[in-house]
């Protein structure tokens, strides 16, 4: 009981972030209609950006630890965004009207690019930071194992809670999130109107690497340790999250990340954590095959 | 527009990408993270390798403004290149010679890993590539699992071939319907799905093939991979010293060489089957209809044509030549392991065909001679090592390299090749060269 | 006059409806058409007429309703034990909206083509004709066996095919482009190539939506002799959506029209000309209109039967 508790914990700190990173793909699926495959690698960078400028504070700025981590991932929200820019700007947008797999493999190309990149820059190895912030509070105490919560697990999911929310907002009230609208609806009709679609589109990008930064940040808080392969598994999950969520949603994207982080921990500890990867992969082909639409998304019928 | 304004502008644009190129770069490419001796990473600063990109970045931007914003505005027309006639025979030629011209020139001992490394990898990229080929290229479906099935070969052989005691021979096609097979199984729920759909899961049911091949000791002895099953015989004769062996009984001294070489011929001639196959199979009705697949399957739908069918048996033709590469991979290295079937060997060969220009059978074989023995060549100069350090690893810029590639490729020619493609019949003469 | 879609029908639709969510896009519509006939399926846009096709020809499957379909006569009695049946289809009789779309093509004879043209854009307008005989082809070639070995047979049904497509492109002018690719013909031509591909099926009722959008006056009048002529060879029935009223009427000899995917009249051209609903709801107009609505509607039908 008390462990499964715990991996309940663990799971949903872990959900959250494959959330945080499902958003990302979600929103650029509903706009464009692309699987953006880069993002996962997006999200790697983010965490290695967020990492070298937490050393950098405090090993040359000398700042303590919170606020130089606060700083870090502000900064690294930043950077990311101006990398996912480019990377849109550079290899998505002349392909909006190109034949149907083009964007696709364009954005294989950049997963490739930017995982090879990091390795070159950075070394193929594990990189790993002190623990940091490890205060925990024990849920249940005397029996055999000691349920905890740890600030930082608290820290992870309040973050989801209020960027889903302010997320939530951004789209339902904002002109920004009316534009996104309009584009998934129909760009060339968007256009007409007055929409500017590239605008809207960067925009979407850039707050997608926002939250992947965000999601990076904290999978480094708390985890301490990230590797340039880093990208591709905890990508896929995150896409399985926005798939099982119901691809276009934006709650759906963070509940499919709770319901893999929670599948994933839950079949570790009590099936095999050998084959945790296959307990996620197969989720996402059971669900591209047999629920397209995923649990909150609509059904569409391919109009001829 | 004077020229002044435009050098202006030129330099306007330059310094914007330098801009962005310096946030790009930092902290990234400025500093890099190395644990020192207590396992604490500790920064070491690259300034100088920071500002040469951020250079780079303002000379390439402001000669790209110069230049597109002069003369070269006039739309280029793209020309269409034709194969010529001799290319064909010629290249076949140089593939028959190539082993013997080289044992020649460099001697037995030398020339192995020119037949080896260079000639035998390559031409099984080339299988692979035609192979996949079929799938993306001509059936235009996104197969992102294709090593999969390339290790459902290389397995089956290492597996079947030391229980059964069948050689190579009998196995070769066992292979190849084997991962067939696994082709149409993992074809077949996926066939509804819509083009990207699809391609993810091709990815998932291929890393759960490997998470299964690394993790099912019993069986596939995990990491560490299957060895020791026989090897390649020349038609009974062993590739060993000693009087049983090929060398002695046709009275050759005995050669590491000669076993790749007589693979290599194995390799080319099975490789020009499939080369053979393809082109013939795009005249057929059946890959006229995998081409019509990859233009518009509503209309193919619209015609009567069973798209399900379609898209099967590309995916079971695609898969059964990696079945055969599989094995013939097998039976070069001698072991086969997981770690030889990752993501990134599917996305490699996804990109020979991509960067051959999808459906084209020439473009593919030069992408995996390029992309294949370019970075083995990098692998040999060792001077690089002491340039970029000690852990200098080509195959690294190598993917970095064919990402850029991808990217590229997509964005200024799409279809590759495929827009000078030749029609498959004609009704009128051919065009004159 | 009696009427072929009643006395003959090759293609008979029952209550059939279409539901997009909320949305009723096909409402509860019936209707016949006669072998041998021309029939126009009219109405504004947004009436629900391209559903309907999809409906046909296996593309959405219908909420509700029978679709039955003939080659050869299409009897009453049948249809009924039929549908009580479980089955798709009784010798050669056929419950359409139990059929997958590509079974509809090749056993009940069904061919359409699609209101924004669908070429294979990539491939030569001779190729376009070849994957469209495809299916009898991949039989003579053994299933790709007997092409690969190069088969004498296969050489044969192979020629046949090249002969059969080179008539159509002979027919449609396009003898001279065969070898160029069908995206980079003249619009108009395109739409005739995918007249001619969808002919190529060897189909007993062809669907066309729309066939002379985007046409001009020359190229829709040679659209029009072109459709007379396949009907008047008699193996072909045709089934047609088209908003130039001067091609309707010139050729149709039977005309249905949906407004908001409801049928609102069926009958002769003339008949149909007339009908005061048909006015309102086609030309859009408010009813107090109705006159110069009926005057707009007339002049247009005078200048295709004067064209005629
Ligand atoms: N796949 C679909 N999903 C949702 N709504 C659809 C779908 N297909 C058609 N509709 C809706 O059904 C209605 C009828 O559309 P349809 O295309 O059949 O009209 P139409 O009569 O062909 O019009 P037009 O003359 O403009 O071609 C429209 O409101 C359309 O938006
Ligand atoms: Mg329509």
């Amino acid at each position: 009981m008390e462990i499964f508790l715990q991996q309940i914990i663990n799971g949903v700190t872990l959900g959250s972030i494959y959330g945080l990173i499902a958003i990302g793909y979600t929103m650029v699926y509903g706009i464009i209609g692309m699987v953006n495959f880069a993002h996962g690698d997006v999200f790697m960078l983010s965490a290695f950006i967020a990492l070298l400028l937490l050393l950098l504070l405090t090993q040359m700025l000398g700042l303590a630890a919170a606020p130089a981590f606060v700083a870090a991932m502000v900064a690294s929200m930043a950077l990311t965004a101006l990398w996912n820019y480019a990377i849109e700007r550079v290899a998505y947008r002349r392909l909006r009207s190109s034949f149907r797999l083009a964007p696709l493999i364009s954005a294989i190309g950049m997963s490739t690019f930017l995982a090879n990149f990091v390795t070159v820059t950075q070394g193929p190895n594990n990189k790993s930071i002190p623990p940091m912030w490890d205060d925990v509070i024990k849920i249940t105490s005397g029996g055999a194992y000691d349920v905890t919560l740890s600030y930082k697990q608290i820290l992870i999911v309040a973050v989801t809670g209020a960027l889903l929310a302010a997320f939530w907002f951004v789209v339902q009230k904002t002109a920004l999130g009316r534009a996104q609208r309009a584009c998934e609806q129909d760009a060339k009709m968007a256009a007409l109107l007055g929409v500017d679609v590239n605008r809207t589109v960067a925009l979407t990008f850039v707050i997608g690497a926002a939250l992947a930064a965000v999601a990076g940040s904290l999978y480094l808080l708390q985890y301490g340790v990230v590797k340039s392969s880093d990208g591709f598994v905890p990508g896929v999950k995150a896409f399985t999250a926005a798939v099982l969520g119901g691809i276009g949603s934006l709650p759906g994207a963070v509940l499919g990340g709770l319901l893999i982080g929670l599948i994933e921990t839950l079949w570790g500890q009590y099936f095999s954590s050998d084959y945790k990867d296959v307990a996620a992969f197969s989720v996402l082909a059971i669900t591209l095959i047999f629920m397209p639409s995923g649990l909150m998304g609509r059904p569409d019928v391919e109009k001829v | 527009m004077t020229r002044g304004d435009h050098i202006f502008r030129a330099a306007r644009e330059a310094a914007w990408a330098t801009l962005v190129v310096a946030g790009l770069g930092f902290p990234i490419i400025a500093y890099r993270a190395e644990p020192d001796f207590n396992n604490a990473l500790m920064l070491q600063a690259r300034w100088p390798l920071f500002f040469e990109f951020c250079l780079a970045a303002f000379v390439l931007r402001f000669a790209l403004a110069l230049w597109s914003g002069g003369a070269a505005k006039a739309v280029a027309r793209e020309r269409i290149w034709r194969k010529p006639g001799w290319l064909g025979p010629v290249a076949l030629a140089v593939l028959v010679v190539y082993p013997i011209a080289i044992v020649g020139a460099l001697g037995p001992q030398a020339a192995l890993k020119w037949v080896d490394t260079y000639g035998v990898q390559i031409l099984i990229y080339v299988l692979l590539g035609w192979g996949l080929n079929i799938t993306v290229g001509l059936a235009g479906l996104l197969d992102l699992g294709y090593a999969a099935f390339y290790a459902v070969g290389a397995y089956a052989y290492a597996l079947i071939a030391p229980a059964t005691g069948l050689g190579f021979w009998a196995l070769l096609p066992v292979c190849g319907l084997l991962a067939a097979f696994w082709g149409f199984c993992i074809g077949f729920p996926v066939l509804r799905l819509r083009g990207d759909y699809l391609a993810i899961v091709t990815l998932a049911f291929a890393e759960i093939v490997r998470i299964v091949l690394i993790n099912w000791d019993v069986v596939t002895h995990g990491e560490a991979g299957l060895f020791g099953f026989p090897g390649l015989n020349f038609f009974g004769l062993p590739f060993i010293p000693g009087p049983r062996g090929f060398a002695a009984h046709v009275g050759l001294p005995f050669a590491g060489v000669h076993k790749p070489i007589f693979l290599y011929y194995l390799v080319l001639v099975l490789a020009l089957a499939a080369n053979f196959v393809s082109l013939r199979l795009r005249r057929l009705p059946l890959g006229r209809a995998w081409e019509a697949l990859r233009e518009d399957e509503i209309a193919c739908r619209a015609l009567g044509l069973d798209t399900a069918n379609i898209k099967l048996t590309a995916f079971a033709l695609g898969a059964f030549f990696a079945g055969v590469a599989g094995c013939l991979f097998a039976l070069r290295q001698g072991f086969v392991s997981p770690s030889a079937f990752t993501f990134s060997e599917s996305a490699l060969i996804l990109a020979i065909v991509v960067l051959g220009g999808g459906g084209s059978q020439l473009g593919v074989a030069v992408a995996a001679v390029f992309l294949v023995g370019a970075s083995e060549l990098l692998r040999e100069l060792t001077f690089l090592k002491s340039v970029f350090g000690e852990d200098f690893d080509p195959a690294q810029y190598r993917m970095l390299l064919v990402g850029l590639a991808m990217v590229g490729m997509m964005n200024f020619r799409p279809r590759g090749l495929v827009s000078t493609r030749e029609p498959t019949i004609r009704l009128g003469p051919e065009p004159a060269k | 006059m009696s009427a072929r879609w009643i006395d003959d029908p090759i293609l008979r639709v029952d209550a059939l409806t279409m539901r997009f969510g909320g949305l009723v896009a096909v409402n509860e519509v019936s209707f016949a058409a006669g072998r041998g006939d021309i029939t126009a399926l009219i109405g504004p846009n947004g009436a629900g007429k391209t559903t309907l096709f999809n409906c046909l020809t296996g593309f959405y499957q219908p909420t509700s309703g029978r679709i039955a379909f003939s080659p050869e006569r299409l009897d009453a009695e049948k249809i009924e034990r039929l549908t009580r049946s479980a089955r798709k289809s009784d010798g050669d009789t056929f419950l359409l909206e139990r059929m997958a779309d590509h079974e509809i093509v090749r056993k009940a004879r069904l061919a359409r083509t699609f209101q924004n043209i669908r070429l294979f854009q990539g491939m030569s307008a001779l190729e376009n004709l070849m994957i469209a005989q495809g299916r009898s082809l991949s039989r003579a070639a053994g299933f790709s066996v007997l092409g690969l070995l190069g088969a004498p047979s296969w050489r044969r049904a192979e020629r046949a095919a090249v002969d059969r497509a080179a008539g159509w492109l002979e027919r449609i002018g396009l003898t001279g482009r065969a070898d160029d690719p069908a995206g980079e013909l003249p619009y108009g031509d395109q739409r005739r190539l995918e007249i001619a591909r969808a002919m190529c099926t060897n189909p007993a009722l062809l669907c066309l939506d729309e066939p002379a959008a985007g046409l001009n006056a020359t190229e829709s009048r040679d659209l029009a002799d072109l459709l007379r002529a396949i009907r008047d060879e008699g193996e072909t029935s045709i089934l047609l959506i088209e908003h130039d009223m001067s091609v309707v009427m010139r050729i149709s000899d039977h005309v249905v029209v949906l407004d908001y995917g409801q049928k609102i009249a069926d009958g002769s051209p003339v008949e149909v000309r007339e009908n005061s609903a048909v006015i309102a709801a086609y030309l859009g107009v408010e009813e107090t209109d109705e006159p110069a609505a009926e005057a707009a509607l007339a002049e247009s039908a005078k200048t295709g039967s004067d064209a005629t």
